[in-house]
C-alpha cells in the first residue's frame, strides 16, 4: 500500500515560534488516523501544512508523493474554525453547493453537475432533509453533518477533519465517528480526524497520531498511549488508566484530555 | 391612475429619474445582497460617508463631485479590503474612517461657502435633478460593475459562506474581498446620486436584507433583492410626484416597510414551520 502522507524531519512554525520540530511519519492509504494532543500542540497547523497552506520551515512533507499544492482537489477538509456558519440564513444546500468549483471565476450557477455532486454528498451523510433548511436553524450536530458533506464534495482521497466532534454530546460524537468510519470503509479514503478525547475514536481508528511539546508520535493505540510516550509529549509525568474499554490519560491526578476539551470549548465561544 | 402616470411620464426629469433609479437599483440590489450576506453593511455605510468628503473635496478642486466620490470611495474600499476580515479591529478602523470622512467633508464645506444647497443634494440626493449625461455615466458604471460582479460572484460566494475552506481550496480570498469592496464603493457612489450619502442604506441594505429574510435560496434571494430595490426606487419617485414630498423620504420609507414586512412574514413562516 502506498503512502498518502510522508513527513521527513518536518518542522513547522510561525515566525519565531516552532510548533512541530523534526517530525517523521508516514500515513498509508486507507488508514483512519486519530490526531490528538493538547491545545496548541499543532493539530490544525499540521493539517494546514498538508493542505499546502503553510510551507515547512525545514524538512519536507509529501502528500500523494508530491509537495502539496494549495487547493489540492484530492483533499477534503472540514476546518476547525467556521467563522461564518452561525448566522447564515441560506440553506445548507446552497452552502454546500457554493464549495463546488467555488475557486473558479464566473457565476455560481449550480448546474446539473453541481446538483448531482451535492446530492451525492448529502446522501452519503444522510442529510438530504436537513439541507433544505436555513443553516441558522440547524443544531450544531446537524451543521456538522452538512460540513462533512461539504468536505466529501469532489470525491476526496484524503479527508482532513479538524475537531468535528467539538460541542457535540457523546451520542452525537459516537454517531459522527461511526459515520466517518463507515464512509471510509465504503469509499476507501484516508482520514485524519483530530479530537480532544481519545475515547470516542478508540474503536474506529487504525492508528493514533499524538502531538505535544513540538513532537509527534504515530502508532497503534497500544504503542502510543503509554506513560513513556505521553510523558515525553506532555513533558510531565503521565499515567494511563484503562477501564471498561476506555482509556484515561492522567497527569497528577487530573485527566488531561478533559481539561483540554473544556479549554477548547471556551476558546471557540470567544 | 393611468392619467396620473402618463402625466408624470410626460416630464423629462421624471423619465430621467425613473431611468437613473432603475439602473442604480439593479446594481444596489446585487451588490447589497452580498454586502448583507457578508455582514459588511457597516463598511457600506462608511463608504457612503467617505463619498461626502470625496464630493466636497472634488468641488473645491474644481472637478465633478461624482468623480471625487468614485475616486475616494474606491481608494478607501481598497484600504478596507486590505485590513482583512478580523471583525473587531475592522469595525473600529472603519468607524474611525467614517468619522474622519465626515469631518473632512465639513472642512471642505467650510472653505467653499456657497455650498449649502449642493450639500443638501449630496446628503439627501436629488433624483429629480438628474440629466441625460449622468444617466449615461450611471449606466456605463453599472454595466462595468455588474460585469465585474459576475466575474467574482462564484469565489465571492464561497469565500463569504466558508472563508476557511475557501482559503484551503485556493480561492484568492484577499483579491476577491478587495475587489468586492471596490464594487461596493462604485455602487455607493451610484446610490448617492439617487438618495444621497446619508440614505444609501435604504437602497443597498434594506431590500437585500428583506430578500434574505424572505428566501433562503441564493438565486431567489438575489433576484428578490433586485426586484425590491427596483420597486423601492420607482415607488419612491412616484409617491414623491404624487405627494410632492422628497423622493428620498419615500425611498427610505418603502425600504423600511419592505424590511419590516419581511421580518413579520418570516416570523409567520417560522411559526407555521414549527407547528
Ligand atoms: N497564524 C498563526 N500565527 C502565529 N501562531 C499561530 C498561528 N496559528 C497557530 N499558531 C500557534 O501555533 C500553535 C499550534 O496551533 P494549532 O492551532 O495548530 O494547535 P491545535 O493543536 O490545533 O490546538 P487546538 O486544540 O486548540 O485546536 C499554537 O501555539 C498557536 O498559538
Ligand atoms: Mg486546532
Amino acid at each position: 500500500m502506498s503512502n498518502v502522507i510522508v513527513c521527513s524531519d518536518l518542522t513547522l512554525g510561525f515566525g519565531p515560534r516552532v510548533v512541530l520540530a523534526g517530525v517523521n511519519l508516514a500515513v498509508a492509504e486507507g488508514e483512519f488516523i486519530g490526531v490528538l494532543g493538547p491545545n496548541g500542540s499543532g493539530k490544525t497547523t499540521l493539517m494546514r501544512a498538508i493542505l499546502g497552506l503553510l510551507p515547512p520551515r525545514s524538512g519536507s512533507i509529501l502528500v500523494f508523493g508530491k509537495p502539496p499544492p494549495r487547493g489540492n482537489p484530492a483533499i477534503g477538509y472540514l476546518p476547525q474554525l467556521r467563522s461564518r456558519l452561525a448566522g447564515l440564513s441560506l440553506t445548507g444546500r446552497d452552502f454546500i453547493a457554493a464549495a463546488y468549483g467555488g475557486h473558479r471565476f464566473g457565476l455560481p450557477l449550480f448546474g446539473r453537475a453541481a446538483e448531482a455532486a451535492v446530492d451525492r454528498a448529502l446522501a452519503l451523510v444522510g442529510a438530504e432533509d436537513l439541507a433544505a433548511r436555513p443553516l441558522a436553524a440547524l443544531s450544531g450536530g446537524e451543521q456538522q453533518r452538512l460540513l462533512l458533506a461539504q468536505a466529501l464534495l469532489g470525491r476526496p482521497r484524503l479527508l482532513l477533519l479538524d475537531e468535528p466532534l467539538i460541542s457535540l454530546d457523546p451520542p452525537h460524537q459516537a454517531a459522527v465517528v461511526a459515520l466517518v468510519r463507515r464512509l471510509q470503509k465504503e469509499l476507501g479514503f484516508t482520514v485524519l480526524f483530530s479530537a480532544h478525547e481519545l475515547n470516542p475514536l478508540l474503536h474506529a481508528i487504525d492508528r493514533v497520531l499524538y502531538l505535544g511539546g513540538g513532537h509527534a508520535a504515530l502508532g497503534t493505540v497500544d504503542e502510543v498511549i503509554t506513560p513513556a510516550v505521553l510523558s515525553r509529549l506532555y513533558r510531565t509525568e503521565i499515567e494511563v488508566i484503562r477501564t471498561h474499554g476506555h482509556i484515561f490519560v492522567m497527569a497528577g491526578g487530573h485527566e488531561v484530555e478533559h481539561e483540554a476539551h473544556r479549554h477548547a470549548i471556551g476558546h471557540s465561544d470567544a | 391612475m393611468l392619467e396620473k402616470t402618463l402625466e408624470m411620464l410626460a416630464y423629462d426629469f421624471m423619465r430621467n429619474a425613473f431611468a437613473a433609479s432603475a439602473i442604480v437599483a439593479v446594481l444596489a440590489g446585487v451588490v447589497g445582497f452580498f454586502l448583507v450576506l457578508r455582514e459588511q453593511t457597516f463598511a457600506g455605510h462608511a463608504l457612503s460617508h467617505v463619498s461626502f468628503a470625496g464630493a466636497t473635496g472634488a468641488v473645491l478642486m474644481g472637478i465633478p463631485p461624482f468623480a471625487g466620490i468614485i475616486v475616494l470611495a474606491t481608494l478607501v474600499g481598497i484600504g478596507m479590503g486590505m485590513l482583512g476580515e478580523k471583525l473587531r479591529q475592522r469595525d473600529v478602523a472603519i468607524g474611525v474612517v467614517l468619522a474622519f470622512s465626515l469631518g473632512l467633508g465639513m472642512l471642505f464645506l467650510h472653505f467653499y461657502t456657497h455650498f449649502a444647497t449642493q450639500a443638501t443634494t449630496l446628503l439627501f440626493g436629488n433624483v429629480l435633478g438628474i440629466d441625460r449625461t449622468t444617466i449615461g455615466t450611471l449606466a456605463a458604471l453599472a454595466f462595468v460593475s455588474l460585469a465585474a460582479m459576475g466575474f467574482i460572484a462564484r469565489p465571492l460566494l464561497f469565500a463569504s459562506l466558508h472563508p476557511e475552506l475557501a482559503e484551503a481550496r485556493a480561492v484568492p480570498v484577499k483579491f476577491v474581498s478587495v475587489s468586492f469592496l471596490v464594487l461596493v464603493a462604485l455602487a455607493v457612489a451610484e446610490a448617492t446620486q439617487i438618495v444621497g450619502m446619508l440614505l444609501v442604506f435604504a437602497l443597498m441594505v434594506a431590500p437585500p436584507a428583506a430578500a434574505q429574510l424572505l428566501s433562503a435560496r441564493f438565486w431567489r434571494g438575489l433576484l428578490l433583492s433586485v426586484i425590491l430595490a427596483w420597486l423601492d426606487a420607482w415607488g419612491g419617485i412616484a409617491l414623491a410626484y404624487i405627494t410632492d414630498w422628497p423622493s428620498s423620504f419615500w425611498i427610505t420609507a418603502l425600504g423600511t416597510c419592505a424590511y419590516l414586512a419581511a421580518f413579520i412574514m418570516r416570523g409567520n413562516m417560522r411559526t407555521h414551520h414549527a407547528a
